[in-house]
């Protein structure tokens, strides 16, 4: 579930991490704050080709935009109707707004450009080297760990999950829709939340005496190379052009 | 024994789990330098208990403790015995945090202050020492159970400890996994406790052997005044005869 998708050799996963997310925060501002659909095509189509030249697999793409777009799905189930204004269709008492559609479609490409331009990144890179790189490039220390130990505990979740349901599976339980099921799920969710909360007193206690104060170090060494600038550049100037567009109002 | 060899020194250490009895009960404790012990003890006897009160990880209710002839009471004081002193978990999964091998095992001596270079050079070198060659990039969540421990054994070492506590190192390991665990031991000069239920693994690799009980350590003289005629180690531990 959570296992890393990088794995794939691609001319983005070489790039220094530093650049990759400086580039997608930017493009995650000008999407976040552009209202044009001009511009918001513009940069699900840039989102589309950054994630194929990231060599991601289609399988795993899809698996993963399929949660957002489940809540987008939610979204176009009562945005068109409750939105205001000038009313294009009538479903019984119910009216459909130009606002509305023009919502929710908005809505729909900005979040789907920025999942595309994130799911790169993280497919991209190593987590444990996002990490790093957040901390070269300031981020604060607090942030970095709280960044760190959440992905390092879901694995720990992850597999305190996976050692209950086989024990449950191995004494032949079988989910049913009846109170013995329900209650063992319920125990199973207590376990687990108790479960991992010791284990990751047990891990913090391992990494204090293995003399932890507060500090992770990286054994990666970054370097901005050339490919890194003109990448970086190449990318800025696309982000640039898009807030253009979008101020402008030209096209 | 000189006094300056006295390592680790425990006097009347009470200690119990919130709401839970008494686990350790006025635990004595005198262990000096050299010395190699095996410490058996019946599940739930409170051994595990006993290192993590050393290393500061759970602080006694009542008692003293002395590392390096020095009083230890604040996390201040034991951020330098865990320097000295290294513990090796239980449970490997506890121990190991790092998704590749050589940044965990890189991880203590990044903490006290090596650079990058040595610290890889250091778990570059500890890994090869223990046999472990070519295990650097390796994902640590999915080595085997008798990897994890080696790798974890790494970790500890690593740092470069002049104690070592062992928390049943044995548990889970093949005979092969066992042998390479006692010729890294007899190759090491340290001291060291382990906790082990192995009485063949300790008459080999430890001095004497320490048993606990009724939250107290029995000591070898114990061992001699137990009602068992045959003074052999198995009298300080409970055990049928058959
Ligand atoms: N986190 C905990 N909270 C409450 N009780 C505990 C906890 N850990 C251990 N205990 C109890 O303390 C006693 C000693 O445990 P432990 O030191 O792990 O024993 P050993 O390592 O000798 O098997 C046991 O009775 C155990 O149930
Ligand atoms: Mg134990």
């Amino acid at each position: 579930m959570i296992e890393e998708l990088a794995n794939g050799d691609s001319f983005i996963r070489r790039l220094d991490p530093r650049g990759k997310i400086v580039v997608v925060f930017l493009f995650s501002m000008v999407v976040a704050s552009a209202n044009r659909l001009q511009v918001l095509l513009c940069a699900l189509v840039l989102g589309l080709l950054i994630v194929l030249a990231a060599k991601v697999p289609v399988k795993e793409l899809v698996r993963r935009l399929i949660p957002v777009n489940m809540l987008i799905l939610f979204f176009w189930l009562f945005l068109p109707f409750t939105f205001g204004g000038e009313p294009l269709l009538h479903i019984g008492p119910l009216a459909v707004t130009r606002e509305g559609l023009l919502y929710a479609t908005r809505i729909t490409l900005k979040s789907n450009a920025m999942m595309l331009m994130l799911i790169a990144l993280v497919a991209s890179t190593p987590i444990s080297t996002m990490g790093h790189a957040m901390h070269t490039l300031g981020i604060p220390q607090k942030i970095v760990h709280l960044f760190f130990f959440t992905y390092r505990y879901i694995h720990v979740i992850y597999r305190e999950y996976f050692r209950l349901k086989n024990s449950m599976k191995i004494r032949g339980f079988t989910p049913k829709t009846n109170l013995h099921t329900y209650k063992t799920f319920a125990y199973m969710v207590g376990m687990l939340l108790v479960r991992s909360f010791d284990r990751g007193q047990r891990v913090h206690n391992a990494m204090l005496c293995r003399g932890f104060k507060g500090n992770l170090y990286s054994l990666s060494k970054f370097s901005f190379k050339k490919g890194d600038i003109v990448s970086v550049v190449f990318m800025l100037t696309l982000i640039i052009l898009l807030g253009v567009l979008e101020w402008k109002k030209t096209i | 024994m000189e006094k300056n060899d006295l390592i680790i020194h425990l006097q009347d250490i009470c200690f119990n789990y919130p709401g839970s009895p008494q686990v350790l009960d006025r635990l004595d404790l005198k262990f000096y330098r050299g010395n190699r012990i095996g410490l058996m003890g019946p599940n739930g006897s409170g051994k595990t208990t006993l290192f993590h009160i050393v290393m500061g990880l759970l602080k006694p209710s009542s008692g003293s403790i002395e590392i390096f002839n020095r009083p230890v009471k604040t996390e201040k004081d034991f951020i330098r015995v865990r320097e000295k002193i290294g513990l090796l978990f239980q449970d490997a999964d506890d121990q190991l945090f790092s998704p590749t091998v050589l940044e965990d095992v890189a991880f203590g001596p990044l903490n006290m202050g090596k650079s990058r270079d040595e610290a890889m050079d250091i778990a570059r070198n500890t890994l090869n020492f223990l046999g472990l060659t070519g295990f650097e990039d390796r994902i640590t969540y999915k080595l085997s159970g008798g990897e994890k421990k080696l790798v974890s054994l790494a970790t500890v070492l690593a740092m470069e400890p002049e104690v070592l506590l062992f928390d049943e190192p044995t548990s889970g390991l093949d005979d092969r996994t066992k042998a390479t665990l006692k010729d890294v031991l007899a190759g090491l000069d340290l001291s060291y406790i382990i906790i082990s239920h192995e009485m063949d693994f300790l008459d080999e690799i430890a001095d004497s052997i320490y048993s606990m009980d009724n939250g107290k350590i029995l000591f070898d003289k114990e061992v001699h005044v137990h009602q068992h005629v045959h003074a052999h180690p198995h009298g300080a531990y409970n055990h049928e005869h058959n």
